[in-house]
């Protein structure tokens, strides 16, 4: 039997969803096909910035490119070791703001500040703090005898990028925070109770209840701070614009440069197409683990 | 030794002016079923809550075989628990929802296999061992939760409102479930409802609780045949017990036109008479004591009517209902003469709202 109303619809519901889909094709197809098709071309100063179709010599050009290598190795450092810092970190703030304590409304509104603030002035905040010269963080270690030279942070590689690494995480792990606390409170009190009559300690109640539970944020979180670090552009231009000698340099401000500066636009594409696959791959790898810690934190099979 | 639970004058205070438990002494002795029974908001689920020791009384004590654990953290108190939302882990199965007690407690696995298969058999679970409280029916999620202290063997089991979530019908099954398992253990069984059917049908023995304080602690039939005061007469018992305040005179009610000789040895200038309405019947001879009214409502329950019957009176007009059986045809607006035989009727002190009694022992009405 048809099913008339049901069809009449999903009719309906098709014709209320085409401006959605126009727009989509818009800002979203439209520009990742462009980019595609672009980098199977050679647009450069070298030839007047008339495209030549020249296949996949700018994917070959990639694969020998070092400083491609180097600025992709630079991104996965800072993805990784921001990410993981701030789950950590996240964790903690959320376990406390969890609590019930006396001004607990405003300490949570402070956690989410750093959040909130652009990312613009948080990067020249911190190029201060990490100032050679008038910097905080050289002028706590000096006082405290630590180091009798002040350090320049921001002049050295590894410091730069242990630098851009500290003011991600400031900035950051208000929000895994705030999405974990969410989380936390969506777990009934009653299950801590049965824990605790049944003699748990406070740390096998997190190894047993709240870890399991509180997986879907997890992922969640993981999965938004993947894909927001590997595109990291905003707070390392600021405070370093890439350097020093490229030891802060990652895949985005390589690609500003490409196009931008040099104005290679072929290859710039190129570059786009191969950071957006990666970033494609690394999101469904953690799709993939959401949906499943989804399940088995509901209970279904 | 037989396992034994006491409180001692235990009291909860969370601020100075709200004080949910005040002064509850009571205790619970092997293979007694105990409940605490009152309206939300009496303390019962504090109580319940305190001698889990997920809360830490203000004063008083709570003795575990006559040890005192007051200060004990829950874990150490070897007491077992069912919440009333269950509080089954939900990304754990049927299987490790029952382990994960015994297993913080360390027990060697091969007991813990056995208890588990025991527990199992003993609640019918075999089948569902693998699957997840997600895919369980709210009846056997409740049958798990049990399964899961019963497998700790603790020195007290405590219950929570177990049976509020479930339906109507599935409630009186689990309920008559509940009766023989615990009654089985030979432990202390603490048990909270507010709902009287539960504790009159599993219970060894009722508290009734109102504002924080104890009214009363007797078997269920004391409970109902001997209320000790106005609000367990008015708490237990469904439909609800009448009240009317009616004068006296030389220690005898004046009731309608007779007199009803008050219990001996006092002599008020009023007092309030109780009746249950399944007592007050439709008065046959012009001798007994009797009421005019009139009907202004009937309802249907099947087996009796409830007849909502308007007194006259001299001021504000007084209704009684009274459970009738179908054969009195009564329609709405017909006058009645509704009898309270004197032996049904409890009697109320006016101010306080205690039990009247007679003063001498042999003069005790037996119901």
């Amino acid at each position: 039997m048809v099913d008339y109303v049901r069809a009449q619809e999903r009719r309906t519901g098709w014709l209320l969803t085409i401006p959605a889909i126009a727009v989509l094709a818009l800002v979203f197809a439209y520009p990742i096909l462009r980019a595609v098709w672009q980098s199977f071309f050679t647009i450069n100063l070298g030839n007047q910035l008339s495209p030549a179709f020249t296949g996949l010599d700018n994917y070959a050009r990639m694969a020998q490119d070092g400083r491609f290598w180097n600025t992709l190795w630079n991104t996965t450092i800072f993805t990784v070791a921001t990410v993981s810092l701030e789950l950590v970190l996240g964790m903690g703030i959320a376990l406390v703001l969890n609590q019930s304590f006396r001004g607990r409304g405003i300490v949570r509104t402070i956690a989410i500040l750093p959040w909130a603030l652009p990312t613009a002035l948080i990067a020249l905040a911190w190029t201060w703090i990490f100032n050679d010269q008038y910097g905080v963080v050289n002028d706590i270690l000096l006082r405290l005898g630590l180091i009798q030279t002040g350090i320049n942070w921001l002049g050295n590689p590894t410091l730069a990028m242990i630098s851009v690494i500290v003011a991600d995480v400031w900035k950051t792990t208000p929000f895994i925070s705030i999405l974990l606390l969410a989380g936390l409170q969506s777990i009934p009190s009653d299950l801590y109770e049965a824990q605790a009559i049944d003699g748990a300690s406070p740390w096998q109640s997190f190894r047993q209840v709240t870890l399991p539970l509180l997986l879907p944020q997890i992922v969640i979180a993981l999965l938004f701070r993947l894909a927001q670090a590997f595109g990291i552009f905003d707070l390392i231009s600021v405070m370093t614009g890439g350097g020093p000698g490229g030891g802060t340099e990652t895949v985005s401000l390589y690609i500003y440069a490409t196009v931008m500066r040099y104005l290679d636009f072929g290859y710039g594409a190129a570059l786009v197409v191969v950071t957006f696959l990666l970033l494609v791959l690394v999101v469904a790898i953690a799709s993939f683990f959401l949906s499943r810690s989804r399940k088995r934190a509901s209970g279904a099979v | 030794m037989d396992k034994k639970l006491d409180l001692v004058a235990l009291r909860k205070a969370y601020t100075p002016t709200v004080v949910p438990v005040k002064d509850i002494s009571l205790s619970v002795g092997a293979g007694e079923f105990l409940t605490l029974l009152g309206p939300s908001g009496c303390g019962k689920s504090t109580i319940l809550r305190l001698i889990a020791g997920l809360e830490q009384p203000s004063s008083g004590q709570v003795l575990l075989n006559g040890r005192d654990v007051s200060r004990l953290s829950p874990g150490d108190r070897n007491i077992a628990m069912v919440f009333q939302s269950y509080a089954l882990y939900p990304h754990m199965t049927v299987y490790e929802n029952i382990a994960s007690g015994l297993k913080l407690r360390k027990t060697p696995s091969g007991e813990v296999q056995s208890r588990i298969h025991e527990v199992a058999d003993f609640l019918g679970l075999h089948e569902l061992m693998n699957r997840k409280p997600g895919q369980l029916s709210g009846g056997q999620r409740q049958r798990v939760a049990v399964a899961r202290t019963l497998v700790r063997r603790p020195d007290v089991f405590l219950l929570d409102e177990p049976l509020s979530n479930l339906d109507a019908l599935l409630r009186e099954h689990v309920r008559a479930e509940l009766k023989q398992l615990f009654g089985s253990q030979n432990t202390p069984v603490v048990y909270v409802t507010h709902d009287q059917t539960e504790a009159m049908t599993l219970s060894t023995r009722v508290a009734v609780l109102n504002n924080g304080y104890l009214q009363q602690l007797d078997t269920p039939e004391r409970i109902y045949t001997e209320p000790a005061n106005r609000f367990v007469a008015g708490f237990i018992g469904s439909p609800q017990m009448n009240f009317l305040q009616v004068k006296c005179e030389a220690g005898q009610a004046i009731v309608g036109n007779s007199r009803i000789p008050l219990p001996l040895g006092s002599n008020p200038k009023e007092i309030v008479l109780g009746i249950r309405p399944e007592h007050v019947h439709v008065a046959q001879s012009s001798n007994e004591p009797a009421l005019d009214g009139q009907v202004f409502l009937v309802e249907n329950l099947g087996m009796h009517n409830l007849v909502s019957v308007r007194i006259a009176s001299g001021g504000e007009p007084i209704t009684v209902r009274a459970l009738l059986g179908m054969e009195h045809r009564l329609a709405t607006n017909t006058p009645v003469r509704l009898a309270f035989p004197p032996d049904s009727i409890h009697w109320f002190d006016v101010g306080a709202g205690d039990r009247v009694e007679a003063t001498t022992p042999s003069m005790v009405r037996n119901g």
